[in-house]
């Protein structure tokens, strides 16, 4: 056990556990963020994803360790219902769910992509959420709502 | 108000007659209003309100919706079949009219004014448009609502709906997309232990040894192991550590009764010689004598897995005799009574209640994860436990849909038509959940294990194996030949679309074949055979949708289908043998020939593997409580339809299931999904609502591949239509 320095949305954390502790633990059960979730723990749903530093990272592969003094972002860092994110908005405006399992870490996926272009494709889209499965099938109303949070974010800029 | 002759009451409400089952105005300004239903991702709740804000005339914000408590709600059985609006909705349409109605009667008593005068607006009771001073909360203490229901009330007629029918936003999304701790998985109880399991390997298996010593080395914590019978379990308070022994574990467990299973018998062609429970249904045998002009063509499937987004969850506590379980079940109460049999409880001392989970499509591994906490809870009291199973664990113990087989048979009249129809099915069983005749997995790990449940399914309509065998299509006879094989290799269960899905693939793919072999476009080819209206203006619709073209020449494969102007590069539709192509196909069904009708066109591209381009969806599902959630529904059949279709089928190996992660049971990505429109035909309308769920899957998979034989100029009639059967047909073509 050791303690660790790192900053949660925004927020310095320390928390006390073992190196290899998989962040998507850390997050869920040591800092009680249960939006990030688990589907598989080896890489391949994107059920966990995070931003760290910026950047898409699934939070079941990381460790504590290998996170330490980074900066992450997590889907209770993204909006809240009194200030939602452009993307969270454009999630309800399209009704872009089903059991919604999957849509904290498709809305982080598809933050990343946003922040690093603006304007993207259909097709832009579905790639940039290939690391996120969807099983209820509410892909065409989820791409839909990453257009549509893109256009918005585009015309709050304009302005 | 009528008083016409006793109505016809809906099974929920015959079942959970009393009225304040379903409806309470205990809370000022609130009604509390209760479903048996629960959300597994379809919308229901958000239905139910708005049917409850409907009837009762309030605003939705006033209802607090409780769903799929054995203390709280009605018993409505499994949340199921596409059936929660159709039944489960509209006994609680008749329940709330009756209460409204029971108010007014009594506001009209107690004010003096004709009943006919008197009207709700959001709950107060309002003459002429102007309050009475009376309403629901003051008047709630003098009706008792602990009375039988009549289902006499009159409900309002579709023209008068004001909530019903719009697109009112789903109660529980908002919670989602903000990362609120909405599912089981999320649930935190003080004092809570994580746990485990290390699963029997098959039914009957015993455990020989267990090396305790090497799987305490292996924990970097405090864990205890909880063993009965060849039931075992890690327990931990920390979950990473409890997890990591978990991955370990199983190799420091031998079994003993662990037989290899035949890995040939992935794909279903195997079913053809097991022995099976064999009914026909429907029309007399055929006669033999008539078979000069017959055709026949067999279609198959390999088992297909839920595969939930995330594995399987529940919560737990045996603390002063009660036992309390949180799991995202379908059946709250046939899961009581099964923890009742296993645990021998009493069930009266036993509260399930549903908290969501990830969508299961089905008998997934919800019920057996709610076993695995409450056996464990039962032996550790005053002790929360949480299980979550492993993935691993979910796509290798979850019960599967059954492989099967099934040949269409048909003798054509002179025109090309069938004037004699045998749909002959072979496969497992898709029904084995724990009310049901299903056995929990922790019950059979369990000393004194139940029997193997015996291998009964009605094969009458609706069906599971034999639903939609029966084709919607005016043929003079039909019948449906079904052959129940009681020993699978793997668990079997219900899936969405049970039988459905292959049967719908073979008659829609073998209405094909027929059309193409009669020389008529397949759209004109159905409705030439489909008297029913409903059916034909979907079918017509979804045409019209895609632009569909009749073909311009007889000759079969000319292109038909075909966009007016499709200049694909790719394009070598219908021509056959080349290594790209591009198609159209259409199908249809009326999901288990009683609820909603759906009909699809599917535009595929071809260049080694499949893909899906375009899909319109056409559906008529009587009356719809909310439109936007049904088209919801629509697409997300038709998008799991694409994956069974191009992608999915379980990979067996001696042990059991080995496909046991997303790399080796591959599911459709966002790359691989087309654009999809669907439409609602009729929605506003006097028709009861019909279940629609279900409804896009077999229309899906069966559009499909009749768009990929037009591609290719051959026919796939095995599923998945994978790229190296592409290639394999490719090669012959
Ligand atoms: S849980 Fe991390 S990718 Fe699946
Ligand atoms: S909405 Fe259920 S997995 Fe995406």
């Amino acid at each position: 056990m050791q303690a660790f320095s790192l900053t949660i949305n925004g927020n310095a954390v320390s928390v006390t556990a073992a190196a290899d502790t998989p962040l998507l633990d850390v997050l869920r059960n040591h800092l009680g963020l249960v939006g990030t979730k688990f589907g598989c723990g080896v890489e391949q749903c994107g059920s966990c994803m995070v931003l760290v530093d910026g950047k898409p990272e699934k939070s079941c592969g990381k460790t504590l360790s290998g996170v330490a003094g980074r900066d992450i972002v997590t889907i209770e860092g993204l909006g809240t219902p009194q200030h939602s994110h452009p993307l969270q908005q454009a999630f309800l405006d399209e009704q872009a769910g089903q059991c919604g399992y999957c849509l904290p870490g498709i809305l982080i996926s598809a933050k990343a992509l946003l922040d690093r272009n603006p304007a993207p494709s259909r097709g832009e889209i579905a790639r940039a959420l290939d690391d996120n499965i969807c099983r209820c099938g509410s892909h065409a109303r989820i791409l839909r709502a990453v257009a549509r949070a893109a256009a918005q974010m585009r015309q709050g800029d304009a302005r | 108000m009528s008083d016409a002759a006793p109505a016809m009451l809906p099974p929920a409400l015959i079942d959970n007659p009393r009225l304040d089952q379903w409806v309470g105005f205990a809370e000022p300004g609130h009604v509390r209003v209760a479903t048996g239903k629960v959300e597994i991702g379809q919308g229901v709740l958000t239905a139910m309100v708005q049917i409850a804000a409907e009837e009762l005339d309030i605003m939705p914000e006033r209802i607090r919706l409780d769903a799929g408590d054995t203390d709280l709600t009605p018993n409505e059985g499994y949340t199921s079949g596409s059936q929660s609006i159709q039944f489960g909705g509209v006994a609680l349409r008749l329940a709330c009219a009756e209460v409204r109605g029971l108010f007014l009667d009594h506001a009209a008593a107690v004010s003096g004014h004709p009943r006919a005068e008197l009207a709700v607006r959001d709950g107060a009771i309002i003459r002429g448009g102007e309050p009475t001073g009376h309403d629901y909360w003051s008047l709630a203490g003098a009706i008792d609502l602990g009375r039988a229901a009549t289902g006499r009330t009159p409900i309002k007629r579709a023209g008068e709906h004001t909530v019903v029918g719009t697109n009112a936003p789903r109660v529980d999304l908002a919670a989602k997309i903000f990362g609120e701790a909405v599912f089981v998985h999320d649930m935190a109880l003080d004092g809570m232990v994580h746990a485990r399991l290390v699963r029997q390997p098959r039914r009957g298996a015993t455990i020989a040894t267990v090396d305790e010593a090497a799987i305490r080395r292996a924990a970097k914590g405090p864990i205890e192991l909880v063993r009965d019978g060849n039931f075992l379990a890690i327990v931990g308070a920390d979950e990473t550590v409890v997890e990591a022994v978990a991955a370990i574990a199983p190799g420091h467990v031998a079994w003993d009764g662990v037989d290899p299973i035949n890995p040939f018998q992935e794909e279903a062609r195997w079913l053809l010689q097991q022995p099976s429970i064999d009914r026909t249904i429907g029309a007399p045998p055929a006669d033999p004598a008539s078979g000069a002009r017959r055709r026949e063509a067999s279609f198959t499937r390999m088992h297909i897995a839920h595969a939930s987004v995330a594995p399987s969850c529940a919560m737990a506590v045996y603390r002063d005799g009660r036992l309390e379980v949180w799991t995202h079940s379908q059946g709250v109460y046939p899961l009581r009574a099964a923890l009742a049999r296993t645990l021998k409880l009493d069930p009266s001392t036993i509260s399930v209640r549903h908290v969501q989970g990830p969508g299961c499509y089905g008998h997934n591994g919800a019920d057996d994860a709610a076993a695995d906490a409450a056996v464990i809870a039962f032996k550790t009291p005053g002790t929360p436990v949480r299980v979550r199973w492993r993935r691993e664990e979910e796509f290798g113990f979850e019960r599967v849909s059954p492989a099967m087989v099934t040949t269409v048979s048909a003798t054509l009249d002179a025109s090309g038509r069938p004037a004699d129809w045998t749909t002959e099915i072979w496969s497992g069983r898709h029904t084995s959940r724990p009310g049901g005749g299903g056995n929990l997995l922790a019950a059979e790990a369990l000393p004194d294990p139940p029997p193997p449940p015996p291998p009964t399914e009605s094969s009458n309509a609706p069906g599971a194996g034999t639903r939609n065998g029966d084709p919607l299509y005016a043929f003079p006879a039909k019948r449906i030949v079904h052959h129940l094989i009681a020993e699978t290799p793997v668990r079997t269960s219900s899936l969405r679309g049970l039988g459905a899905t292959l049967n719908v693939f073979a008659i829609e793919s073998f209405m094909d074949e027929l059309a193409e072999a009669a020389g008529v476009d397949p759209v004109a080819y159905r409705l030439s055979v489909l008297a029913d209206p409903r059916a034909r203006a979907v079918v017509e619709r979804a045409a019209a949708m895609s632009g569909w073209q009749p073909p311009s020449s007889p000759s079969p494969a000319s292109g038909r289908g075909q966009p007016p102007s499709s200049p694909s590069p790719a394009s070598g539709g219908g021509q056959g043998g080349g290594a790209a192509g591009r198609g159209r196909g259409i199908a249809f069904a009326r999901y288990k020939n009683l609820a909603a009708y759906a009909a699809i066109v599917a535009e595929v591209e071809i260049d080694e593997s499949v893909r899906v381009t375009r899909v319109w969806c056409a559906s008529d599902a009587g009356l719809v409580i909310n439109p936007d959630g049904a088209i919801n529904q629509l697409e997300g059949g038709i998008v799991q339809a694409i994956s069974w279709a191009l992608k999915e089928g379980v990979r067996l190996d001696t042990a059991g299931i080995s496909s046991r992660d997303w790399d080796t049971y591959p599911v459709l990505r966002f790359s691989e999904v087309p654009e999809i429109e669907c439409e609602l035909v009729g929605a506003v309308t006097d028709n009861p609502p019909l279940g629609i769920g279900e409804a896009s899957g077999g229309p899906t998979v069966a559009a499909i591949g009749n768009a990929v034989a037009q591609a290719l100029g051959t026919r796939l009639r095995d599923l998945p239509l994978t790229r190296e059967r592409v290639m394999a047909a490719l090669l012959k073509a």
